[in-house]
């Protein structure tokens, strides 16, 4: 049974169009990898399952609801976060408060602050730096808040935009190790990398996006020793 | 003394000012629109005060009351109305021009309800005023109240943003709308709360302006919010802190210049402030460099 369901989605920029007919689906409980290129249309596929973009044709389906109109902020509320490329944290807030931002939806806080206390033990350095504005962090401490913020929200599922971009190997393997023991934890993941070995490696399923249009499916590990894949992604 | 009563008198004044910049400033910082109708709020809230209290005869608690609720209305539904319909236009220019319209409409409306002759507005704020130092310094009783209640504007509305949901969604709106949206943030109600805080704010700039000062004309908000608009982009346009310290460095200015140089010169003295601070720190005084998203 789908969790997520992304039906026929053609999405443009004005007269540009970036997806062209995507489908695809995500389990519950699975771990789903979308690589792809620079401008595959990666980003502009997550920006519209979480309302951000609207497609120009197409049905997005979440807990078997039709969410393809329904505005972003309340897609929020049937537990479906982001970690959005280039993190996005709210730099002049602290990093608590952008963490009390990522449960802006929760009414308990009572849950909300147990959920806090956990996030601070997945993350001790977030919990060294609860006063800082999230602006002052590294990179790699901004990606972790970013994660953070993201698991605030107690999601089913969680779509991450490249999550290791730009950081050091050491800070990559942390995130991977991070997104598997969030997965563990039951949360079912939608894995967006140009880091195609990685995110292979730890997903079920992948689908490869090139120019807006999916050119390959099937299991991670099957896709891990395809010929092309290796050629295109792996760099062989 | 002299100097004492005017030091005085431009806080009261640079207090109006700074409630008037704090609703530019939040605007500015969270729809990302300079609201050049803004000032034309005092003069509405002016009206309806005056009407309520000269014409019919209201307590003026109640008529300051209208006034701030139907300023925010006003706010809301002129947001609503005529600058939603143009958040996404290609231009930022397209908004700026619509809010000089809704400028020129609420002065003309104004013009054809109530005429162009000066209403003499009816002093609503009714504390008495104290003397210091044997009677040297005279304090008018709508002098302190207008310094009073800014201030507590200020401590009400850092409280109310950095310790409610609705004040950091406020926050994280005007850093990322993107971002917010997807902490589940409903991006056009924050832009809709703004805006219904900026005009009651303007309302009550209104009854302090009008009792302070009192002549009411159709015109009587444009200049104040010229002046509120220099202030907050003096403080750096964005900062609530900012907006707060360049109203009362406008006023104390302002007053000093007109008691020790020149009223005609004053207003020209108040600009050239800008100017200079602009040509040091263009962000303006607490104002920092950010990334203009165009
Ligand atoms: N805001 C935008 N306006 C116009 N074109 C865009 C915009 N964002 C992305 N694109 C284009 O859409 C395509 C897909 O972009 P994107 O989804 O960001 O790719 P990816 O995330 O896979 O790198 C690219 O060709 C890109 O240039
Ligand atoms: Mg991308």
């Amino acid at each position: 049974m789908a969790l997520l369901e992304v039906k026929n989605l053609s999405v443009y920029y004005g007269v540009i169009q970036a997806l062209k007919g995507i489908s695809f689906h995500v389990d519950k409980g699975e771990i789903v990898a979308l690589i792809g290129a620079n401008g595959a249309g990666k980003t502009t596929t997550l920006h519209t399952i979480s309302g951000l973009l609207r497609p120009k044709t197409g049905e997005i389906l979440y807990h078997d609801r039709d969410i393809t109109k329904m505005p972003g902020a309340q897609i929020v509320r049937l537990g479906m976060a982001q970690v959005p490329e280039g993190r996005r944290v709210f730099a002049d807030l602290t990093v608590e408060q952008n963490l009390r931002l990522g449960a802006y939806t929760r009414t308990d806080s009572n849950k909300t602050a147990a959920t806090l206390e956990s996030i601070y033990r997945r993350f001790p350095r977030l919990k060294e730096r609860v006063r800082q504005p999230a602006g002052t962090l590294s990179g790699g401490e901004q990606q972790m808040l970013a994660m953070g913020r993201a698991l605030m929200s107690e999601p089913d599922i969680i779509l991450m935009d490249e999550p290791s971009m730009g950081l050091s190997p050491i800070l990559v393997n942390e995130v991977f190790d991070i997104i598997k023991a969030v997965h563990e934890e039951g949360t079912t993941v939608l894995l967006v990398e140009q880091n195609a070995r990685k995110a292979l490696a730890i997903a079920d399923r992948a689908y490869v996006l090139e120019t807006g249009t999916i050119t390959m499916e099937g299991k991670a590990s099957d896709l891990l020793n395809d010929e092309n894949i290796r050629k295109a992604y792996l760099g062989e | 003394m002299s100097f004492l009563t005017s030091l005085v008198n431009g806080l009261s004044l640079g207090s109006i000012y700074a409630i008037i910049a704090l609703g530019y400033t939040m605007v500015y910082g969270i729809a990302k629109m300079l609201n050049f109708a803004h000032g034309d709020f005092i003069m509405v809230g002016g009206y309806i005060i005056f009407t309520c209290v000269s014409t019919a005869g209201l307590p003026p608690a109640a008529g300051i009351l209208l006034a701030i609720v139907l300023c925010t209305l006003l706010g809301i539904g002129t947001e609503k109305v005529a600058y939603k319909p143009l958040r996404h236009a290609k231009s930022n220019l397209a908004v700026l021009i619509t809010a000089i319209g809704v400028s020129y409409l609420l002065e003309n409306l104004a013009l054809l309800i109530f005429g162009a002759d000066t209403k003499s507005f009816t002093n609503v704020v009714t504390w008495p005023g104290i003397a210091l130092f044997g009677g040297q310094l005279r304090i008018q009783g709508v002098t302190i109240v207008t310094i009073l209640v800014s201030l507590a504007i200020l401590i009400v509305l850092q409280l109310f943003i950095n310790h409610t949901k609705n004040g950091q969604a406020m926050l994280a709106v005007a850093q990322d709308q993107g971002a917010a949206t997807l902490m589940g943030i409903d991006v056009n109600k924050t832009i809709s709360l703004t805006f219904a805080i900026g005009s009651g704010l303007a309302a009550i700039a209104g009854a302090l302006l009008c009792s302070a000062y009192p002549s009411l004309t159709p015109y009587t908000g444009a200049m104040p919010g010229i002046k509120a608009f220099v202030a907050a982009v003096l403080g750096g346009i964005g900062s609530i802190p900012g907006a707060m310290i360049g109203g009362l460095v406008l006023g104390i200015v302002e007053i000093l210049s007109k008691t020790y140089i020149s009223s005609q010169l004053s207003d020209a003295i108040v600009f050239g402030i800008l100017v200079v601070v602009l040509l040091v720190k263009p962000t303006g005084l607490l104002g920092k460099v950010t990334q203009e998203k165009v």
